[in-house]
């Protein structure tokens, strides 16, 4: 089972990088011909910096929207980051101390996670428009991290694993010197759907989190009159003329 | 055609229910075969059109990153949902932006997307069907291009790109809205949307000095191609005749009279409008960009002003500078732009909104104005879509707001605002714009109508607005036609210069 494991965490990790690594790829090199920032937008790097940040942290432009979903939506993100950060612990060696800081919040943060999700997915049932658009891989994505955090919550807080036996397979993982994965349906469960996430993750909605960062209408500066913006495929349209 | 009425009023505006398939059959018009030709897209639907549109759709993926990310990034949250005013019309679930926008997410994932080609039904991925294919006619025309559902996507997704993207991709298997095409075409052949020759143009101009000076008793021009004046003035052609736009086109004459900066109208570019964005063709959108750089190198301006229109202002701030130079800031081994910009006198911003213009001249005095020449006006002010989400004014972001209320103060005593979650950034499109305003689809301009319709009536019933001030000349045509069928005068509406115009006092400075 452990080397079952370690082959599955091995070829999600490439998946997982390669995948959005490639879709990055083609993001950066698709080209924006036009100026199409949503106005009123900063005219300068440093304002537009500001605002991809606002809506990266704070989710700014879903807060304007709606309240319900921005509030879910936020509690879930930042659970869901928390949880990450915690879990470092199993990949470094001394445990960084800001990591060590981290982790009884992050504990809890599971289950803050876990009622942001609910609270999304009764969104998704209940709202007769988001039922309207919801496809079964919305509802199954919801799952997915349900199923994710109850499996990780159930080990956190009654039928405890041997996490430093944990610790000890994924550091080996990264210094490929396979050691032993505990014994435990709840582990095996866990890590398995974990791997599905990440496999999924480039190929699926999830890749709204890199594109957020490519979004013309939030990254652009305004500033089309100052400084002439034009693709290179548009460009050349002017020599042949 | 059955008579339309308008919808009711809500009385608190909750978000309405869902009615599946309340707008199905309520498309445009399909374009004809010659108006095709001459835009070089095929006469009518092509046999293999299901390739061709699946190849053009990738050809545009790989061309705008803004599809390509919006097509991705979407996670279904429903912020945008109840943002539209054609949705909150019409009650039809295909008009809320994420809706609009899986119609085509739907065949990208199915032709693009590794999970689609596999599990199809799992993600929402169809086939590109001939049904489909009619209801991205259908629907793609039931979008103004407004960008409002933009400003509250997280992910900043804009309904409007992927709209334009799927009429570029009607227009090239031949199956194009009329409306749109036919209009470019008038564009290529004659100048202006209308179809107005010189001659004529020149004629009306003459007719408007004559009314000017009958009323006011001042000579005030109305210059067409002038070479060496100081201002090319590059407005929507509904500005030549139509009511109330005329009224505006006159306030512009009397503050450059007032000023006394030498201005000109051009015959051979009578146009501000650009229908090439409404159907996203960057090759359209483009070559009529260009009879403007053309216009302005052969009559020698040194400054290039556009009048009062909503798209035409975004074409313009935000897309000339790209498309045909109008800017400043090429780099220095870009000739194309700098034949132009070498030309331009850039102690001014290019293009200058009219707007800019005035607001300019009466902060630094230039005009001498009575503001009690408009107090029969009980004001309010409509944010056209375009120049609020898509433009700015001012050289300062959110001046785009300011600089039109700024001159409605100036120039009126009486103003209010109307429910602010409908204004600035917030504001809703009229309910024509982006190409929609067409008798074929006046049921969806009425519809579509309904939340400004709302607010007005709040500030109508709360404060006696009588007028709502607007920059936009489809804004103008829209509300003029359909404000009377929610039983207000069509007067009501009319442009920022029309109550400069009321209000500056020629001759005292």
């Amino acid at each position: 089972m452990s080397t079952l494991f370690a082959i599955l965490f091995y070829f999600v990790t490439l998946v997982f990088v390669v995948g959005t690594f490639y879709r990055i790829g083609v993001y950066t090199r698709t080209p924006a011909p036009l100026k199409i920032p949503t106005t009123p937008a900063p005219m300068n790097t440093g304002g537009v910096v500001l605002r991809m940040m606002r809506e990266v942290f704070l989710f700014e432009s879903l807060f304007k929207a709606n309240l319900w979903t921005w509030g879910l939506g936020w509690l879930f993100h930042v659970s869901l980051a928390l949880v990450l950060l915690r879990h470092l612990r199993y990949f470094t060696d001394p445990v960084w101390p800001w990591v060590a800081f981290v982790q009884p919040f992050g504990t809890y943060a599971g289950i803050t996670m876990l009622a942001g999700v609910a609270g999304l997915w009764a969104r998704r049932i209940f709202v007769e428009r988001i039922r309207y658009i919801s496809t079964p891989s919305d509802h199954l994505m919801l799952a997915l991290f349900m199923a994710i955090a109850i499996s990780g919550l159930t080990m956190s807080f009654f039928v405890h694993t041997d996490v430093i036996a944990v610790k000890g397979f994924m550091l080996g993982l990264m210094h490929f010197d396979l050691q032993a994965l505990p014994s435990s349906i709840g582990l095996y469960v866990h890590l398995s759907l974990v791997a599905l996430l990440m496999m999924i993750f480039p190929i699926s909605k999830l890749l709204h989190a890199p594109g957020l960062f490519f979004s013309p209408g939030r990254n652009q500066v305004d500033n089309p009159r100052e400084k002439r913006h034009i693709a290179a495929w548009a460009k050349r349209m002017e020599s042949e003329n | 055609m059955a008579e339309i009425t308008a919808p009711a009023y809500r009385v608190i505006p909750i978000i309405p229910a869902l009615k599946p398939g309340a707008m199905e059959g309520s498309g445009p018009y399909v374009s004809g075969e010659k108006m095709n030709e001459a835009l070089g897209f095929p006469g009518k639907l092509v046999d293999d059109w299901h390739d061709k549109a699946i190849a053009k759709m990738g050809d545009l993926l790989g061309k705008y990153r803004s599809l390509k990310v919006y097509m991705d990034s979407c996670v279904h949250c429903g912020a945008c949902s109840d943002k539209c005013h054609y949705f909150i019309g019409t009650q039809d679930p295909k008009n809320m932006p994420v809706a609009r926008q899986d119609l085509m997410r739907s065949v990208y994932r199915r032709y693009f997307t590794l999970p689609g080609k596999l599990f199809p039904k799992l993600v929402g991925a169809r086939d590109l069907t001939r049904e489909v294919l009619d209801e991205w006619h259908n629907y793609y025309h039931q979008c103004s291009e407004c960008r409002r559902c933009s400003v509250f996507c997280p992910y900043g997704i804009d309904t409007a790109e992927v709209t334009m993207a799927a009429r570029d991709i009607l227009d090239s298997v031949g199956y194009g809205q009329k409306y749109d095409i036919e209009i470019i075409g008038k564009v290529h052949k004659i100048g202006n949307n209308l179809g107005l020759p010189a001659p004529a143009l020149i004629d009306t101009m003459e007719g408007l000095e004559e009314d000017v000076k009958e009323a006011t008793g001042i000579d005030v021009r109305f210059p067409i191609d002038i070479k060496g004046a100081e201002v090319l003035l590059i407005t929507p052609s509904a500005d030549f005749f139509a009511e109330p736009h005329i009224d505006s086109l006159i306030g512009y004459a009397k503050v450059f009279h007032a000023t006394g900066t030498s201005w000109t109208l051009s015959s051979m570019s009578s146009e501000a409008a650009n229908f090439g964005m409404f159907i996203g063709n960057y090759e359209q959108l483009r070559k009529v960009a260009l009879r403007i750089r053309q216009a302005a190198l052969e009559l020698g301006v040194k400054r290039i002003v556009v009048g009062e229109c909503g798209h035409a202002w975004r074409v313009a701030y935000s897309f000339w500078n790209t498309l045909s130079g109008v800017g400043e800031g090429a780099d220095p081994d870009d000739k194309f732009a700098q034949m132009l910009q070498q030309q331009l006198d850039h102690r001014y911003r290019q293009p200058t909104h009219i707007c800019e213009f005035t607001w300019d001249m009466i902060e630094r005095g230039a005009l001498s104005l009575d503001k009690e020449a408009n107090d029969k006006h009980i004001i309010t002010f409509h944010d056209s879509c375009n120049v609020a989400r898509g433009s700015s004014m001012g050289g300062y972001p959110g001046g785009q707001f300011d600089i039109p209320r700024n001159i409605i103060k100036s120039v009126a005593n009486h103003f209010h605002e109307m429910d602010p979650s409908t204004t600035h950034e917030k504001t809703f499109c009229c309910g024509g714009g982006g190409g929609l305003l067409t008798d074929d689809l006046m049921d969806l301009r009425v519809k579509g109508a309904l939340p400004r319709m709302e607010v007005l009536k709040q500030v109508s019933d709360e404060h006696g607005v009588n007028f709502m001030a607007v920059i936009c000349a489809i804004c103008k045509t829209q509300f003029s036609k359909v404000m009377p069928i929610y039983g207000f005068d069509r007067r009501m509406v009319g442009g920022v210069h029309q109550l400069v115009s009321n209000a500056i006092r020629l001759g005292e400075k």
